[in-house]
């Protein structure tokens, strides 16, 4: 009879639900997995070494190129570690309005980790119907920053401007009528708190609709319950963080425990899983998609009452306004000197850390001094999350590492950095 | 009113009497211990496991190259190691530096026997900085090419990179040549020592 032995399989690194460019070479024992050894490094560009090169400011868009689904938080804490070592004060607006915008980043993130999720385990529909509503946020990072995905709004000292007053409309085209126009533009008419906030007014009823198809749906509790299961003790010990870590039932979010901006004054709930399997993980970001949607409401609410600056007022870290520098001699050297040298922080060094959709994504800043980061290195949720896919798919079948890799909500932009 | 962060670095500093050379606060309140390399592992054990520190999670791992650090002032050793740990049960940070021993070959301890976590992250500080961890059960190359030469994050390896790569049509494969274009540096690193930036951010 022939002597059975495992085998080595390679799996990716262009396989459609490896999330890009994730290559394992897994050794198997028939259809059981034995063990993982991902291969990363497929897209590693060298953020932290360009930064090294550059100015402060001028990092801020490769923030967004990291996590390229949650674009936003990442530039906050690359800016708050800049803050923190300036001592600059941020406008209680510019706070608020980056707590929004960093909601609608969650409920950007887990949208598309839903839909990747689903379809690689075999629920194509939910994907549809999550890019409908990431169309529209994406629309609002249109609206402030002029890109849909890659934005560089928040800067050292706020964010780059105002809400703005009207939102973009559709126009008539040989491929849309007047009457699909007018459809389209139908939460358009008014500013973009108007629009965001006839969002959420519809929003939970969205995410109703991909529970009912999700939640109680037979194949796709047998695809996730118990599968990728982690201990609470286990999950801190392998560095998890944000959903990973709550799915295993820890209670800890650092919007709650270290509150960072207007996060104190906010009303939310904090979900925690119990088994700490793949169905936890799921039904913990589906929630936090609900509390990010009630806190984007609360921010519109004291966004619309409360006018005010949304830059700090130092000229030696934020642009003077066009106006200004336009006819003030100081502010157009303040400007021209902005935006070639930039500005010198103060030597030290500082972590700060956002609860990103991911985790906690933070930021090691050291400076010397100088108008360049000596040192800049980014912490990614999703590399410790990685890290352990050895762990969590031991002893499980193949196709439960696809389950498994959508339940970690992996992206390579900010694992290999 | 006492400062909380007193009593963590009194705590920290009589726990870590043997291993810590230094335990500081600096301005902008955190907390930073230096840990001797040779007694850096007892120094993490009790870190890990003393129950009023308990610092359970690991939350990341940077090496720093101080060569060229202000000019090239600094009095450490050139290479450095930066833990950033987080204690959920007291919900607290602390930063922890480690210098490598070693010119030619920059060492310092393996924590990846208390975190699990640090195997990878170390694994990238190596790929990175070319720093080795004593005692790391599998310590490769983790984000750079495979048959990659040289340690990127070095200061004196050139932000160009040393080779590149390219399709070459006569030999009908992809292969690899020295680096063609030169580096260019649009904005130079300057300090400023004047008074603007003394009180930047103070003011207003």
């Amino acid at each position: 009879m022939a002597e059975i032995r495992n085998y080595t399989m390679n799996f990716g690194p262009q396989h459609p639900s490896a999330h890009g460019v994730l290559r394992l070479v897994m050794e198997m024992d028939g259809e059981v997995i034995q063990r993982v050894d991902p291969h990363i490094g497929l897209l590693h560009r060298g953020t932290e070494k360009l930064a090294e090169s550059k100015p402060f400011n001028h990092s801020i868009g490769y923030m967004d190129r990291l996590d390229y689904v949650s674009m936003m938080c990442n530039e906050h804490a690359y800016v708050m570690a800049i803050e923190k070592l300036l001592g600059v004060e941020v406008p209680i607006r510019a706070q608020y309005i980056r707590v929004m915008f960093d909601e609608i980043t969650r409920i950007l993130n887990h949208l598309m980790w839903l839909g990747a999720h689903g379809l690689d385990i075999g629920a194509m529909t939910v994907f549809l119907y999550c890019f409908r509503e990431r169309e529209d946020l994406m629309d609002c990072y249109e609206a402030v920053s002029g890109t849909r995905m890659h934005a560089t709004y928040y800067r050292p000292g706020g964010v780059y401007r105002d809400l703005p007053t009207a939102m973009p409309k559709y126009e008539t085209s040989k491929w849309h009528n007047e009457k699909e126009v007018a459809r389209l533009n139908a939460h358009r008419e008014g500013s973009l708190l108007d629009f965001i906030e006839a969002f959420t007014d519809r929003f939970p009823g969205c995410v109703d609709d991909y529970e009912t198809l999700l939640t109680e749906n037979r194949i796709w509790k047998q695809r996730t319950v118990g599968i990728g299961v982690v201990s609470p003790e286990r999950a801190e010990a392998l560095g998890f963080t944000g959903p990973m870590l709550r799915g295993s039932g820890v209670e800890w979010d650092l919007r709650r425990k270290q509150p960072y901006e207007v996060y104190d004054e906010l009303d939310f709930q904090i979900p925690v899983g119990v088994n700490g399997d793949c169905y936890d993980r799921y039904l913990v970001r589906v929630e936090e998609m609900r509390q990010a949607n009630a806190i984007v409401r609360q921010c519109i609410r004291w966004l619309r009452d409360n006018p005010g600056p949304v830059m700090a007022d130092d000229h030696k870290v934020t642009p003077p306004s066009r106006e200004e520098m336009k006819d003030d001699m100081e502010a157009l050297i303040h400007h021209f000197k902005l935006f070639t040298e930039g500005y010198s922080v103060p030597e030290g060094e500082v972590y700060a850390a956002v609860e990103a959709p991911k985790g906690e994504f933070g930021a090691y800043l050291v400076s010397d001094g100088a108008n360049k980061p000596y040192r800049l290195k980014l912490r990614a949720p999703g590399f410790a999350h990685l890290a352990a896919l050895d762990e969590m798919s031991r002893g499980h079948m193949l196709s439960d590492m696809v389950a498994i890799i959508g339940t970690q909500d992996i992206v390579f932009g900010e694992i290999d950095r | 009113m006492t400062d909380p962060n007193d009593s963590l670095r009194a705590l920290l500093a009589e726990k870590l009497r043997d291993a810590a050379t230094a335990v500081t606060v600096d301005r902008l309140g955190q907390i930073q211990v230096d840990l001797a390399r040779e007694r850096m592992i007892a120094g993490f054990e009790i870190i890990r496991q003393d129950s009023q520190l308990a610092y359970g999670q690991f939350i990341d791992l940077s090496g720093v190259d101080y060569a060229d650090y202000q000019d090239g002032a600094s009095a450490h050793p050139r290479f450095g190691v930066v833990y950033q740990l987080l204690s959920l049960r007291h919900n607290r940070r602390l930063r922890v530096r480690v210098f490598a021993t070693g010119e030619e070959l920059p060492t310092v301890a393996s924590v990846a026997g208390i975190w699990p976590v640090a195997n990878w992250f170390e694994r990238e500080a190596f790929d990175l900085f070319g720093i080795i961890f004593e005692g790391h059960p599998d310590l490769r190359r983790i984000l750079t090419d495979y048959g990659f030469i040289g340690h990127p994050m070095r200061k004196d390896f050139p932000l160009n990179g040393r080779v590149e790569v390219l399709y070459d049509e006569a030999q009908q494969r992809v292969r690899y040549q020295p680096v063609t274009i030169e580096n260019r540096v649009t904005v130079p690193r300057v300090v400023r020592h004047d008074h603007r930036y003394e009180h930047a951010g103070e003011e207003d």
